[in-house]
């Protein structure tokens, strides 16, 4: 292979003006953390509702939960992204269009609540299955002590719910991470964004996408290591995990 | 506000949209399965073995390809693969690799690696004890595998296997950041021209929805069908 | 006093599976009733129902002067007055067994978190458990954690109690400790409705014993006529199976 390696690349200015080049992918994986971690808080919460919904044994909770989960799962993140930035502010009414379109994060702010709102029908699925893991048994026990069906929920299903998924929650946070690259297409610049404009500049490929890449493995690995410590912090003494 | 959608943009492009579009992408998807799952098996089988080294390289490439976004993936590969094929053929400057190529690489090496976890863990899901089972009645290896182990394993990855072939149909859609004509793209290029991104884009999510839940669904009475009772 | 009265109950898991059929009973307070029958004879399902755990289509059930069919009734203040027991102890094992002694007393109850923690170190000792108050349930072996179940009932000053196959689940060695407790607990004039199969403690406890056998109360008569002379031929050959010849 006769390319030209020149790592020294990092260290000259980048266009932007910002600073140098490697400033220009650091800054890009601070908004993918910022995306991810943003878009996840929103998985989490829908999810949690969905999921819950799921499970209440109601008929038409449980249809409405799988029809918000089959519509979020069968289309492509990226034509939801499309349809959050190209379509929604068209379908508004004129001024609110106008001024969606102008906001200034426009494309961060499409991007939480596309990716978020993708991920909160994974999450949902986790959640309805860390409910259904636990012994009916659990549920029983909890109303034959007087508690509200809320309080079942809050004080019994939920706290062992979450242990049980706690793993899976993992990769879909890590999934999660992934997807903000897709992002991109709708002007996001993110890490993956960055190094694709860095290799534009300056032809140097490898350096961009090969730094690229190690900062994603570097963020999963942090990512990991952490839900390892806090799934050690939850684990109940003498609990087998997964129910 | 609705009143000024036109969907007759859809009509007319109809035959573009389906016949280069959708025939892309659906080609893409069936290229894809089949060689992540050869690859994939060919991984899982050596991740499995007690081969020196190479189950460490088989697992260092799995949870590389699984850290990695898939966009990044898709650029990565585009770039390097002149370099690649340069090195392969010994020419003197890089070969020039079409986007169609690069994208049916791409997306056979990253699936590989999703596929070869499914295979794995259902290879593993099977019981200690049945392994056992098998042996005790005088089975060997190849025996024990076949008659036992596989069919139940297969049987758990099945269903497993097609869902992940659902997701990478719609993950075909990113080749849209290489220009490719898949349907996504053809659907985005007449959005363009004609200045119809809503129409385009809500048509276009109406096509996955409805081949993704068809799929699916089919899947989920699959399931149904061949699960084991326990 | 009536504690708890059943009056033609019907249930249907679907239109061609009726798991109660047109069961009656009454439980006086300070009684002890054993119901018993073979697997599948609707015995776990008519227990469920006192409490409200099991829905049922048809018939009335009145626990305490309060009806449980009524759907103005407020069912978690119900069901926090009437104990139950679980076969599978159903302990809460994310919490540690102090804790699952507290949950019902304030947050059902509103009882202080000192309040409750004293009331359920007492009951704690009552069953022999104080030195496992810090322990979480997984610590604990079955037999002990159908105590702490028994206590985490009791700490709720129940009117009645309701025992689900208490001892099924346990190791044989295990089981005399948790029939010592309930025992001790009848000897106190606990209203107490249990379903089992430990035909010892029918007939050293129960004041009464029902039989069922596919969904039907068949036999409903004080413990002594029940064992010296039952009188279905299917009461015969259910005790002819479980008691040792």
């Amino acid at each position: 292979m006769n390319y030209n390696w020149n790592w020294g690349v990092f260290w000259a200015p980048s266009p932007d003006g910002a600073g140098t080049y490697f400033d220009m992918l650091l800054a890009g994986l601070q908004w993918t953390i910022v995306t991810a971690i943003c878009s996840w808080l929103i998985a989490l919460c829908l999810g949690t509702v969905v999921g819950i919904a799921r499970t209440t044994g109601s008929r038409w909770m449980l249809l409405a939960g799988n029809a918000y989960i089959e519509l979020f799962r069968n289309i492509p993140l990226l034509v939801q992204l499309f349809l959050w930035y190209f379509v929604v502010p068209e379908l508004l009414p004129v001024q609110l269009g106008n001024w969606v379109k102008q906001l200034t994060y426009g494309a961060f702010y499409t991007a939480v609540i596309g990716i978020g709102l993708y991920m909160s029908a994974r999450v949902a699925t986790q959640v309805t299955a860390g409910i259904s893991a636990l012994a009916s048994g659990q549920r029983m026990a909890g109303l034959a002590m007087g508690l509200t069906k809320a309080q079942v929920y809050r004080y019994v299903l939920l706290p062992q719910g979450f242990r049980v998924i706690l793993p899976p929650l993992t990769s879909e946070f890590l999934n999660t991470i992934k997807n903000t690259s897709v992002a991109l297409t709708i002007g996001l610049a993110e890490l993956t964004a960055r190094a694709r404009a860095m290799q534009e500049f300056t032809f140097q490929v490898f350096e961009a996408f090969i730094t690229a890449a190690a900062l994603y493995v570097a963020l999963n690995i942090v990512v990991t290591l952490l839900m390892r410590y806090i799934e050690r912090r939850m684990t109940v003494p003498g609990l087998v995990a997964g129910g | 506000m609705f009143s000024n959608l036109d969907f007759s943009v859809v009509s007319n492009s109809l035959s573009y949209l389906f016949f280069e579009g959708m025939t892309f992408t659906l080609m893409l998807t069936a290229i894809a399965t089949v060689g992540g799952l050869l690859l994939g098996t060919l991984i899982a089988m050596i991740r499995l073995s007690s081969l020196p080294v190479l189950p460490q390289v088989a697992a260092a490439y799995v949870n590389l390809m699984r850290a990695l976004p898939l966009v990044l993936v898709i650029f990565l590969i585009y770039f390097l693969l002149p370099y690649v094929g340069q090195w392969v053929m010994g020419a003197s400057r890089p070969i020039a690799v079409g986007a169609l190529t690069s994208s049916i690489i791409t997306f056979t090496l990253f699936e590989a690696a999703y596929f070869s976890e499914i295979m794995r863990a259902g290879i593993q899901s099977i019981p200690r004890g049945q392994v056992e089972a098998g042996y005790a009645i005088g089975l060997n290896y190849r025996q024990m595998m076949s008659y036992v182990v596989l069919p139940q394993a297969l049987r758990n990855m099945l269903p497993v296997i097609f869902m992940q072939t659902i997701v990478l149909f719609q993950d075909t859609s990113l080749v849209y950041v290489l220009s490719i004509t898949d349907f996504l793209g053809a659907a985005s290029k007449v959005a363009q021209r004609d200045g119809r991104l809503p129409e385009m884009y809500m048509f276009a999510a109406a096509v996955y929805f409805i081949i993704s839940f068809t799929a699916s669904r089919f899947v989920q009475r699959l399931q149904a069908r061949t699960a084991i009772v326990r | 006093m009536e504690m708890i009265s059943l009056r033609n109950i019907d249930k249907w898991y679907n239109p061609s599976f009726q798991v109660l059929k047109n069961c009656s009973t009454t439980i006086e307070k300070g009684e002890v009733v054993v119901v018993c029958g073979p697997s599948g004879s609707g015995k776990s399902t008519l227990i469920k129902t006192v409490n409200a755990l099991e829905s049922i289509q048809a018939g009335d059930i009145v626990v305490n002067g309060i009806s449980v069919t009524d759907s103005g009734t407020n069912l978690p203040k119900l069901r926090a007055r009437v104990g139950m027991v679980f076969q599978h102890f159903e302990l809460f094992p994310h919490l540690k067994v102090i804790d699952n002694l507290c949950l019902g007393q304030v947050k059902v109850l509103g009882r202080s978190r000192s309040e409750a923690s004293e009331k359920a170190r007492k009951m704690l000792e009552r069953v022999g458990l104080s030195a496992h108050a810090e322990k979480f349930p997984g610590q604990l072996s079955g037999g002990q954690q159908q105590r702490v179940a028994i206590a985490r009932a009791l700490v709720m000053d129940p009117v009645c109690m309701l025992f689900d196959e208490p001892t099924s689940a346990l190791d044989p060695e295990m089981v005399s400790e948790v029939l010592d407790v309930m025992t001790e607990l009848a000897g106190e004039g606990m209203t107490m409705m249990v379903v089992t199969h430990e035909m010892g403690f029918a007939r050293k406890v129960a004041n009464r014993v029902i039989f069922m056998d596919g969904g039907e109360i068949v036999e409903d008569r004080p413990a002594e006529d029940f064992f010296q002379s039952p009188e279905s031929p299917r009461a015969v050959q259910f005790l002819s199976k479980i008691l040792p010849h």
